[in-house]
């Protein structure tokens, strides 16, 4: 078998009136993890669909773990895990009950189950609260069990869409951290997330938008689209003084915090020039979140 | 900046408890939260956020101690603080057969807003969505819906407004154009009291808590929270003070 876990050429998908995924390709390795990001409508989540081979494109062709999406549903069905933000977790079942039910969904040998079981529950720390009712873990906890359901029939590629969202910080470091030991044994991973300090965490991304992908590469390959870095200062107005550089200038501005970063074919001085009072710029290469913000500013106008 | 206000807090909590059976969700907590100020609350999953949230806003009873928001006190007539807050959860609590103008109307009934018509129109025109008012609410894009909700739990112009992880998957752009939003609301007065897992976002916030089994564990602004734990960002703040606890 090839070393392209999924191959993907000129995919479109269209709901009644509306093109939700315009001709895209790529490819994702082996053991890769590659997220998917882009604002809201992108068709993120048509694509991620399309790859779990649950819709079927109008066009072009998608191949998962070798087998063609439209095809071979089952066969990729047998070999994959989706895991969306609402994944079913029976509240009232126990972390065991919920993981035999998945695995009796999956058609996992019951003699394999226990084996595998085990060695989920060791992963995810889930062990100690092997006879708790599902609805009495905590957000962390569920966001394990619900991977761990759908880890239990060994998949090779994992499709994660917005795996993290209401989940705090330490959980979420620690999801990552499980994902990482999956990948070292090699499972693929593609996920979509709006959080692009996530992003950085992929070996490789695609930007989407509008159904189309207006960007590839590494994240530090992402961050270098950005021409001349950020030039970032601090403020007490950040979004009223960004709005000024904004509308005096061609640069993209924006606002993380208290800070205002502008980008594109802007100077120190040009920037000076539109706020009256004495900053202290510095300049950056910039971030993940920078680059989208400059490459969706920029495909606006 | 703001801590010098002599204005009354918007929000006074001293020793305030509420245990379920045996169980302390929140744990002895004080703070004050002052008028106009946007205050981040912080923690894990189950650290008591959204057990403070409730009772702040009238919906839990303490066990113990004492809660003034905007002035009543939430053990004694909590039934008064609703009438001047405003509150937005993630699942955004919009009807998705309505279209944008019936949801806003609907809300406008709700909370007894005088002028309808009036207030439905200036909540149409907030959110930026002229001209879309027949659009039926199910089929809006996140970002729209995001708007849509906040501009129906501002509706009766409430003096603190309650977000919890108001922006959960929506993209960035979008993002940073509702908290703009936020801190104009701000600016005009409003007490913006907001729970998130970004620190991203909480990086907007004057002043952050951060709770760790029904305790607040440290209390700052964003700057002040990083010097005094020597970190570089508030992820970093985050994940020593919250995992601290756990290894214990």
């Amino acid at each position: 078998m090839s070393e392209k876990s999924v191959t993907v050429r000129n995919l479109t998908m269209s709901f009644k009136e509306v093109q939700a995924v315009k001709g895209i390709s790529f490819e994702v390795s082996r053991g890769e993890v590659f997220g998917l990001v882009g604002p809201d409508g992108a068709g993120k989540t048509t694509t991620m669909r399309i790859l779990a081979a649950i819709l079927t494109p109008d066009s072009g062709e998608a191949r998962i773990l070798g087998f063609n999406s439209a095809a071979d549903r089952e066969k990729i069905h047998d070999r994959i895990a989706y895991m969306s933000q609402r994944f079913g977790l029976y509240q009232d079942l126990t972390v065991e009950e919920n993981m035999e039910f998945y695995a009796d969904m999956y058609g996992v040998k019951r003699s394999e189950l226990k084996a595998s079981m085990d060695k989920l529950l060791d992963w995810s720390s889930l062990a100690p609260f092997r006879k708790r009712p599902a609805g009495k873990l905590s957000g962390g906890m569920k966001q394990k069990l619900g991977l761990a359901c759908a880890l239990i029939h060994t998949p090779e590629l994992l499709l994660l869409d917005e795996p993290t969202n209401g989940v705090d910080p330490v959980s979420r470091k620690e999801f990552w951290n499980l994902l990482y030991k999956l990948v070292d044994e090699g499972l693929t991973i593609i996920m979509t997330t709006a959080y692009l300090d996530e992003a950085e965490r992929c070996h490789r991304l695609v930007f989407m938008d509008k159904g189309k992908i207006t960007a590839r590469g590494t994240p530090q390959e992402i961050v270098s689209l950005i021409p001349g870095g950020v030039l970032k200062f601090n403020s007490d107005n950040p979004f009223e003084e960004s709005n000024k550089i904004a509308e005096s200038t061609k640069a993209v501005s924006t606002v993380f915090g208290s800070q205002v970063h502008v980008m594109g074919s802007i100077t120190e001085e040009d920037i000076q020039r539109s706020i009256s009072r004495p900053l202290q710029i510095t300049r950056t290469k910039g971030s993940v979140e920078d680059a989208f913000v400059y490459l969706s500013e920029t495909n606006h106008a | 900046m703001l801590e010098n206000k002599q204005e009354q807090p918007a929000v006074i909590i001293e020793h305030l408890t509420k245990k379920f059976g045996d169980f302390t969700a929140v744990d002895d907590i004080s703070f004050t939260v002052n008028k106009g100020e946007i205050f981040g609350f912080l923690g894990a999953n189950g650290a008591g956020k959204s057990t403070t949230i409730r009772m702040l806003c009238g919906i839990l009873k303490p066990t113990s101690g004492r809660g003034i928001v905007g002035g009543v006190d939430i053990s004694k007539t909590p039934e008064k603080v609703k009438a001047f807050i405003g509150y937005m959860s993630q699942k955004f609590s919009l009807y998705d057969d309505l279209t944008i103008e019936e949801n806003l109307n609907f809300f406008a009934g709700i909370y007894g807003v005088r002028n309808r018509k009036e207030a439905v129109k200036k909540a149409i025109k907030s959110a930026d969505l002229t001209g879309k008012e027949k659009k039926i609410t199910g089929s809006l894009p996140v970002g729209w819906k995001q708007r849509l909700s906040l501009a129906s739990a501002v509706m009766h112009g409430p003096s603190i407004l309650f977000l919890d992880e108001p922006t959960s998957g929506v993209d960035p752009i979008t993002r940073r154009k509702f908290w703009e939003t936020i801190r104009k609301l701000a600016e005009d007065g409003t007490t913006v009291f907001v729970t998130t897992h970004y620190m991203m976002e909480a990086e907007y916030c004057d002043r952050l808590s951060i709770m760790r089994a029904g305790k607040v564990i440290a209390i700052g602004s964003p700057n002040k929270l990083k010097q005094n734990n020597k970190k570089d960002s508030l992820e970093d703040v985050f994940v020593s003070l919250v995992q601290k606890g756990v290894d214990q």
